[in-house]
């Protein structure tokens, strides 16, 4: 896993679920066949209400028209995101679409297990609000060494919290290559 | 120090007796869940990871319902079902409630209640956030992923953090015009859809106590909608009678000690509390149906697992018996049981399901149907701008089908008052 991830951040609000991160009716297509996993990364969030798509203007895609990937890698979000369904679609759909953090200030818990487990994006909690502070287009720099996220554009630097318990499993890459590693499988 | 009905369980099943709340303890399994849009992903990780000799770790301990996308032509959720039947032929494996014979089932969390897997004192993981619903039997019981239940299904085991617990409490029974349905909406009201998260609900109480196992479920079935890891009520007597009555395996009965340890605690007498709805677009967006009475409607929905038990549709049928919808209403058994019931069971001289086709409902037959929204050519799903009262659990924007729509979520009671008058009512306006 890379410690120091780079690029345009994409804005959200709080408590934004699993239905909106990948909406029920995409859950369908084989996620090992390349072509139709793509689709994941195509309908990524893609339930997210117009309005609060890219924040604080809204109205902003995540993935543009036509595309399988977005050109933001980082999300910041509020409270609470990926609340709702178990669907480890979501985190799967995120990496599918390109992006390699989310930054936000808690996580559901299957969500953030689903993240963690599967080694699909780095769950980065920081220690107060900061989606706010960033404006969807701005560029970020999220240092996992360091425990801070800058704002390019503006400035701005927050703190962190480490990622614990979690960050032997990330960086082994998810719970399998951890259990191998620790000679549990 | 005491510890918490969850503690003792996190300790017995690791073996831990010190587990303490915030630790990371791993667990030994004793029931694993999954589903038809889960299991088919979940099965292709196990497969990848453990390799051509990918061994289930127990196969009595695994089971399969198919509940999701069922009846439905698309060909992406039909190629998931044929997935699992693929998966249990190959590896004889019984505990499977195919679609299409008579050991299938519906929704899968009222099913684990009916088919004996709910036992007091157990830990049962499934790649479905409501399995937090089988808490009420006194068990450890929560959702995870696929990839977390791909490393169960290799080895039985799996991590988790011991969750702090917050205990609520109901003095007095529900009067007539309240059900588990309102309690829960009105604590989601008072803690936010993150106000428990990473922990565990405890339900405690004479309120909770006097009633039976389904109204229960409804309760420990919304933990999650609160972020709860899980939610529990100690097993008492109708508790262990339901359970022998449908399975002869071993339980444990465990309960909170007198000095247990809590994140917080709420105590609510339930005679206070008034018919409880959320109004769009979130669980928590708590008010009285009194307040929203008159919101014009499109829409009502009985069904999943949360409303579309044998209890929720006795509570419909008070309200809905001699009179009819004025806006299509949808009825939806979360299991055949229930379906059958509805078929047996008689109020006033007819059966519950008489009355609902009486009444002008749509019955459809036991799935979660549109309570996910689903593809589109699913019963009862929201269209266009709907807006639709429900006994589902989450009305978030695009849950029930269409982006557009609105959902406000309700006990049965009101949902069947709703339906009547094609307007948000107050149930008390029938039954006082
Ligand atoms: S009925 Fe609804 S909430 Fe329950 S398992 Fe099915 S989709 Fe999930």
């Amino acid at each position: 896993m890379e410690k120091q991830i780079v690029g345009k951040a994409f804005v959200l609000g709080d408590n934004v679920d699993t239905d909106q991160i990948i909406p029920a009716e995409h859950l369908v297509y084989d996620m090992s066949d390349e072509k139709e996993a793509r689709l994941y990364g195509k309908y990524a969030l893609s339930s997210v209400p117009l309005e609060v798509s890219g924040l604080p203007q809204g109205g902003v895609p995540f993935v543009a028209q036509g595309e399988y990937a977005s050109e933001f890698p980082i999300i910041v979000a509020g409270g609470n995101f990926g609340c709702g369904s178990s669907r480890e679609h979501a985190p799967y759909a995120l990496m599918k679409a390109g992006v390699k953090a989310v930054v936000a200030e808690s996580y559901a818990r299957i969500f953030y297990r689903n993240a963690v487990d599967g080694g699909f994006v780095a769950p980065i909690e920081a220690k107060e609000k900061i989606n706010d502070g960033v404006k969807t287009g701005d560029e970020l720099l999220v240092d996992l060494e360091k425990n801070v996220v800058e704002n390019k554009t503006s400035g701005a630097r927050w703190e962190l919290r480490p990622l614990g318990d979690a960050l032997p499993i990330i960086e082994a890459g998810g719970v399998f290559e951890y259990a191998r590693a620790s000679g549990m499988i | 120090m005491g510890k918490t009905i969850t503690e003792k369980i996190f300790a017995k099943s690791s073996g831990n007796p010190d587990a303490a709340p915030g630790e990371n303890v791993w667990l030994n399994v004793d029931t694993l869940m999954t589903h038809d849009v889960c299991g088919p992903p979940t099965i292709q990780i196990w497969k990848r990871e453990f390799g051509e000799k990918a061994k289930i770790w127990d196969k009595e301990k695994l089971v399969i319902f198919p509940d999701h996308y069922i009846f439905t032509a698309d060909k992406y959720a039909n190629r998931n079902v044929e997935a699992l039947r693929q998966f249990a032929k190959e590896h004889d494996f019984k505990n499977f409630y195919d679609v299409g014979t008579p050991r299938y089932k519906g929704v899968c969390h009222i099913a684990l209640a009916e088919e004996g897997y709910n036992r007091p004192g157990t830990v049962l993981f499934g790649t479905d956030s409501h399995t937090c619903t089988s808490g009420a039997f006194g068990m450890f019981s929560t959702g995870v992923g696929n990839t977390d239940a791909a490393f169960i299904l290799g080895t039985g085991k799996i991590w988790e953090r011991v969750p702090e617990s917050m205990k609520f409490t109901f003095d007095g029974e529900l009067p007539p015009y309240l059900t588990a349905k309102d309690l829960i909406l009105h604590i989601l009201g008072e803690i936010t859809t993150d106000g428990a998260t990473y922990r565990a609900m405890e339900f405690d109480g004479d309120g909770v106590f006097s009633l039976d196992m389904y109204e229960r479920m409804t309760l420990t079935n919304m933990a999650i909608e609160a972020g709860g890891m899980s939610g529990i009520i100690a097993a008492d007597k109708v508790a262990e009678d339901y359970v022998k009555s449908r399975t002869d395996k071993p339980y444990e009965i465990f309960r909170s000690d007198d000095d247990a340890v809590y994140h917080s605690k709420y105590r609510f007498d339930a005679s206070a509390i008034e018919p409880t709805v959320a109004k769009p677009h979130s669980p928590d967006n708590r008010d009285t149906a009194r307040n929203v009475a008159g919101t014009r409607l499109t829409k009502c929905y009985i069904g999943s697992c949360t409303g579309g038990k044998i209890t929720d549709f006795r509570f419909a049928a008070k309200i809905l018996s001699g009179n009819k919808v004025a806006v299509p209403t949808f009825v939806v058994p979360a299991s055949t049981e229930v379906a059958r019931a509805l078929e047996e069971e008689t109020l006033g001289g007819k059966t519950l399901r008489q009355i609902f086709t009486d009444a002008g409902c749509e019955i459809a037959q036991s799935s979660c149907a549109a309570c996910l929204g689903g593809p589109s050519d699913t019963v009862g799903r929201a269209v266009d701008r709907d807006v639709v009262i429900s006994t589902t659990n989450r009305n978030f924007p695009g849950r029930m089908g269409s982006k557009q729509s609105e959902v406000y979520l309700a006990s049965p009671l009101t949902v069947a008052a709703s339906a009547v008058k094609g307007v948000i009512a107050d149930p008390r306006d029938f039954i006082n």
